[in-house]
């Protein structure tokens, strides 16, 4: 590194950078491009990557074993793979994988597997129903994510698209017949636990942060201590407790049902994340803007929805969407519980002995999935950070 | 402070004694912690009338008329507002609010909202007022304060005086009986002082009632009725702004007046 200062500043002693002098523009003196080898790629490589015996030396050494790597993912993943092996009677057969020792993936496992994966023991004849589920919810994001459907008429999307997809997945009406939600698993409870999780948790948490900077004690207090107290917590804990001491206080013969407080846990838990983060930007405006709403006779609710919050998510849209990848990620956890979800299913479906050794390729495949969705809310997030904050540019 | 407007040709007072005074304040005292900020300060400014306040930073002035539409709460005293009193009740400080409009030294317009949108948000919800009407009225007085075309900009897209004419703007959009500006041309570059003031004398010659803490002597000269003279939290002098300017009676004055016409 100090090798490349010294380069650059050699440079310029030398004269390879534009030597137009401060107070040359105003003298009328035409701008002078830099020359060609200090900007365009050939000095791009010269000062990044070549610049001394040293740098080279790494540079060579570093793209030697990347190309390496790449030849040997690639051989692995996609010219030695196996795809599909035949399945008898007696089960899959998969001598051939087994034959690769290691040498390519077994794709095979993911060929066989993939419903029980996605669907976990939803019942096999039935499984376009949480296949169709899967489709709503990515619909749901879609619609909500475009700027020109955020009007009311969005919330009641929602609540139709959230009982349809209740009606979907329970059945015993519409003559779809009843599944209990023991046997639902797989991506759809990643989905719904995610999506019910952080819906519910953000208006909770924008409530919340709202309370903790309120003037009144009571309200105040009971926002810090819910906040501390569930942050104090593993959300591991969380979820032991809302799976097996809850119900310990619930009177005889009355049950609920363990998605639903695993899904409570959640929200608990989202909830007091989300709500310091959203606390941060509401800290970060500056007491003008609160003063000039009240001023102009604004309600607190008025000033709050209008002036207060919109500044205030808009500038915490990052931290926000980091805190959102982090929870749609800790679903996985509800496996402690029993709960099956996309992960647990992906771990239950090589507990097959035709299948045991081969958990690269599921982990790969669930690792996939899950990066798909996060991704997309990553990249979306750059977009709306950017579109959201066209009036700060000048 | 610079004297960017002549002294001379003054704006006619519009000052109605007859009438029940718009402010009324009443040996109002005010802490902060243990810090006595205002002293047994009393004043009494008709509808109508144009009245500066001056003082040495730390004086107490802002704070004064920030305590009239209670952006800050008195402890001691009363405060009487367009025949309103000030107290804990919501309900009253809605209704002084509704008719005290406010201009801030650091303009506090809403950066995610348009210009329009700055001046149409409080008719529109506080005012109840309809939307194409409150439009109607924002590019009325943006016309007046002389920036409609910058109506669909954003704040940050305007130049300081620009944005201090909008603030002034979103105040008058409410139709308030009295205006408080507070320091509303210290932030602003010196070419741009003049536009704000010139916006100001044009509202004193609609007969609003005004008050205003600034140091630009000759906007005092010219539009005040009366000027006050704060410092350490006293309303230490008060008159017609010649007479206070040319024989200050008191010490403090004196030194004050000194001070800000030596940095010119």
């Amino acid at each position: 590194m100090s090798d490349m200062t010294e380069r650059v500043v050699l440079g310029t002693a030398a004269g390879h950078s534009p030597e137009a002098v401060p107070g040359g523009v105003e003298q009328g003196a035409p701008p002078r491009r830099a020359p060609v080898t200090s900007t365009g790629l050939i000095g791009w490589l010269r000062a990044n990557l070549f610049s001394s015996w040293l740098n080279t030396a790494l540079t060579l050494a570093l793209a030697y074993l990347i190309v390496r790597g790449l030849i040997g993912s690639v051989s692995w993943a996609f010219v030695n793979a196996v795809w599909s092996v035949p399945v008898t009677e007696a089960g899959a057969q998969t001598q051939a994988c087994r034959a690769l020792n290691g040498t390519g993936a077994c794709w095979a496992v993911i060929t066989e597997k993939h419903r029980f994966i996605l669907f976990g023991t939803y019942p096999y004849e039935e499984h376009w129903r949480p296949a169709l589920c899967i489709l709503l919810f990515i619909g749901l994001y879609v619609v909500s994510a475009m700027r020109r459907f955020w009007r009311k008429e969005l919330v009641l999307v929602w609540a139709v698209t959230l009982v349809a997809i209740g009606v979907l997945m329970w059945g015993g009406i519409l003559g779809l017949s009843y599944v209990p939600q023991e046997r639902w698993g797989g991506l759809v409870i990643t989905l719904i636990l995610a999506t019910f999780g952080l819906a519910f948790a953000f208006p909770l948490a924008v409530l919340v942060a709202l309370g903790r900077r309120s003037e009144l004690p009571a309200i105040k207090v009971l926002c810090v201590l819910y906040v501390e107290l569930i942050r104090g917590v593993p959300l591991i804990s969380l979820l032991f407790m809302a799976s097996v001491m809850f119900p310990l206080f619930l009177p005889d013969g009355v049950n609920v049902d363990k998605l639903l407080r695993a899904q409570v846990a959640i929200i608990l838990f989202a909830g007091a994340y989300l709500a310091e983060v959203v606390r941060g930007g509401l800290q970060a405006l500056s007491k003008g803007q609160y003063e000039a709403a009240d001023a102009l006779g604004l309600s607190y609710w008025q000033k709050t929805g209008f002036i207060i919050l919109p500044q205030a998510l808009r500038l915490v849209i990052p931290p926000l969407v980091n805190t959102f990848i982090g929870f749609f990620k800790d679903t996985s956890l509800v496996l402690i519980i029993g709960i099956f979800d996309l992960l647990t299913a992906g771990k239950t479906a090589i507990v097959e002995p035709a299948w045991q050794g081969f958990g690269i390729e599921v982990y790969i495949f669930c690792g996939l999935i899950y990066f798909l969705f996060c991704f997309a809310m990553s990249k979306y997030s750059q977009n709306l950070e950017a579109e959201l904050n066209r009036h700060r540019r000048r | 402070m610079s004297d960017t407007i002549e002294a001379g040709h003054g704006v006619a007072s519009a000052a109605r004694k007859d009438a029940p005074p718009a402010i009324i304040l009443d040996k109002v005292n005010k802490w902060y912690g243990t810090m006595h900020v205002l002293r047994d300060v009393s004043l009494e400014i008709a509808q109508g009338e144009r009245v500066v306040v001056c003082g040495p930073s730390g004086s107490g002035k802002s704070t004064t008329i920030r305590c009239i539409n209670r952006l800050e709460t008195h402890q001691e005293g009363r405060i009487v507002v367009d025949g309103i009193e000030l107290s804990d009740d919501l309900r009253s400080l809605d209704a002084i609010r509704r008719e005290v409009g406010m201009v801030f030294q650091s303009f506090n317009l809403f950066p995610h909202l348009t210009i329009l949108e700055n001046c149409t948000l409080a008719p529109i919800w506080v005012r109840k007022m309809p939307k194409a009407e409150a439009e109607a009225l924002a590019m009325d007085y943006l016309r007046r304060v002389k920036i409609p075309e910058q109506a669909g900009k954003y704040p940050g897209q305007l130049s300081g005086g620009q944005q201090q004419r909008v603030a002034i703007a979103r105040a008058l959009c409410m139709k308030p009986k009295i205006m408080l500006f507070d320091e509303p041309t210290s932030a602003l570059d010196p070419e741009m002082i003049k536009e704000v003031l010139d916006t100001m004398v044009g509202l004193a010659e609609t007969g609003m009632t005004m008050i205003c803490v600034t140091h630009e002597m000759g906007f005092a000269r010219q539009v005040a009725d009366r000027v006050v003279f704060m410092d350490r939290g006293e309303v230490v002098e008060q008159g017609p702004p010649d007479s206070l300017f040319e024989n200050p009676r008191t010490e403090r004055l004196k030194t004050f007046l000194s001070q800000i016409l030596r940095g010119h």
